[in-house]
């Protein structure tokens, strides 16, 4: 059985939004830590740093996960996605991104980049999320501005654009 | 908030682990979804030696029966539990319990084995465990055994399990015919540590309700049935046993109303779903 010592540094290799990465890390080191000092990933937010706030939630496999509680040695060979892959290229926002920008869906921002990263988890799972269904995943996150209610009409947008629903007339083109 | 120094192994196989848990003892943890352990690492509040990652054996994951129990090991995460088909009728309880454990984005990689270990007072596993007298499979290297989860929860975070033991499983009794079950609870947000949780199961002849939240480890009492002044007196008493306790998030007197209100919902409800 593999034993990683608590006082050396371990080599931990995953695949970060596509992307090869490695770094070193002693086994106590926080998946939040490991992305943001160790890799430079700083989109991931850290806030209460006990799993309430949902500040630094990533996807592990797809699936939701606090970075918080999670260990950066227990990423190893995992598929990590962040908000940095959530956009499909440099200078375009994903449609969620673009609906969040439309309906002001975020004031200071701190909390956002987990909010998406949630979203994107759920909306994979439930393309046809009713509007109570996104209070229960938006739960799971603070957001200090209070604006859960933009967010809310930003995810229902966003689902029913993924959906290849038209989208309201009073969208121009270049907003998507 | 940073954990203190721990070393962490990989355990390849149960067998590894349960080597690691009998070479070390207190001083190790067993690690799986990590939602109630890494808080306590991350405040200092556990400060074990040694984690042991159960997460990479192989076979841990899937749900089983055994004739009425639904066996859960302990590598089976509550969103894989939440999502197992069918799971309203084989087991209405739980069904009903599960979307108030944690969020989404915990419930994605907590245990249900882990909850357990865990024992909280106020969370829902541990009560649904005791509401439908499961059993928590302990293992170590010496021996296995089977404990009732009224005998595993011993206090406030606090149970049977001894320091060189893990939870193999834990194991729920099936949807029985005849009989109701129900589950609400109260919280300051769906999702928050409840301030009551109560869990009832009622048969032909008899009522069982199990609440969390209120003493310090869930607590199950059986009633004949009964009704109107008989059924609120029995409540009354037995919210006045439970020894509440004022806190940040509600008094005492809070938690008793909520026992005898919540109390008697949940059991018209589960009285209404006998089937």
């Amino acid at each position: 059985m593999p034993r990683l010592s608590a006082a050396t540094q371990h080599r931990v290799t995953f695949t970060l939004n596509g992307r090869t990465v490695s770094l070193d890390a002693q086994p106590r080191l926080l998946a939040t830590d490991a992305l943001r000092h160790g890799l430079g990933a700083t989109g991931t937010h850290v806030g209460c740093e006990h799993g309430v706030c949902g500040a630094c939630t990533i996807q592990i496999d797809g699936q939701p996960a606090r970075a918080c509680l999670t260990l950066a040695v227990q990423l190893e060979g995992k598929e990590v996605t962040t908000v940095e892959g959530l956009a499909p290229e440099r200078d375009r926002l994903s449609v969620m991104q673009a609906a969040f920008r439309r309906h002001h869906a975020l004031q200071c921002g701190f909390c956002t980049a987990g909010i998406l990263v949630s979203l994107d988890a759920y909306l994979r799972e439930e393309p046809s999320p009713s509007e109570q269904e996104l209070r229960e995943v938006l739960s799971g996150h603070l957001c200090r501005c209070t604006g859960y209610t933009q967010m809310i009409r930003a995810a229902l947008e966003a689902a029913a654009c993924l959906r290849g629903e038209p989208l309201p007339q009073t969208l121009e083109p270049a907003d998507v | 908030m940073k954990p203190a120094a721990f070393d962490y192994t990989r355990a390849g196989d149960l067998s590894e682990a349960l080597d690691a848990l009998s070479q070390h003892g207190a001083e190790a943890r067993i690690i799986a979804g990590g939602q109630s352990l890494l808080p306590m690492l991350n405040m200092r509040l556990a400060k074990p030696t040694v984690l042991i990652d159960i997460m990479g054996i192989a076979g841990l994951d899937r749900v089983g029966r055994e004739g009425d129990l639904i066996v859960v090991p302990a590598g089976v995460r509550q969103a894989a539990l939440m999502k197992r088909p069918g799971l309203a009728g084989e087991q209405p309880l739980l069904a009903a319990a599960l979307p108030w454990l944690g969020h989404y984005q915990t419930r994605a990689r907590g245990t249900v084995c882990g909850s357990a270990a865990h024992a909280d007072p106020s969370a829902e596993i541990p009560l649904c465990l005791v509401a439908l007298d499961g059993e928590v499979r302990l293992r170590s290297r010496r021996k296995r055994r089977s404990v009732s989860a009224g005998d595993f929860f011993s206090g406030m975070m606090v149970t049977d399990k001894a320091d060189d033991e893990l939870i193999e499983a834990v194991a729920f009794p099936a949807a029985r015919p005849g009989t109701g079950y129900a589950f609400k609870e109260v919280a300051r947000r769906h999702g928050d540590f409840a301030i009551v949780g109560c869990a009832a199961v009622v048969t032909r002849d008899a009522m069982h309700l199990a609440v969390a939240g209120v003493a310090d480890r869930p607590q199950r009492r059986s009633f004949p049935l009964l009704e109107g002044s008989a059924l609120t007196d029995a409540l009354n008493a037995f919210a006045c046993e439970l020894d509440a306790r004022d806190d940040f998030h509600a008094t005492a007197r809070l938690r008793r109303d909520l026992v005898r209100s919540l109390g008697l919902s949940t059991i018209g409800e589960a009285k209404r779903c006998r089937a």
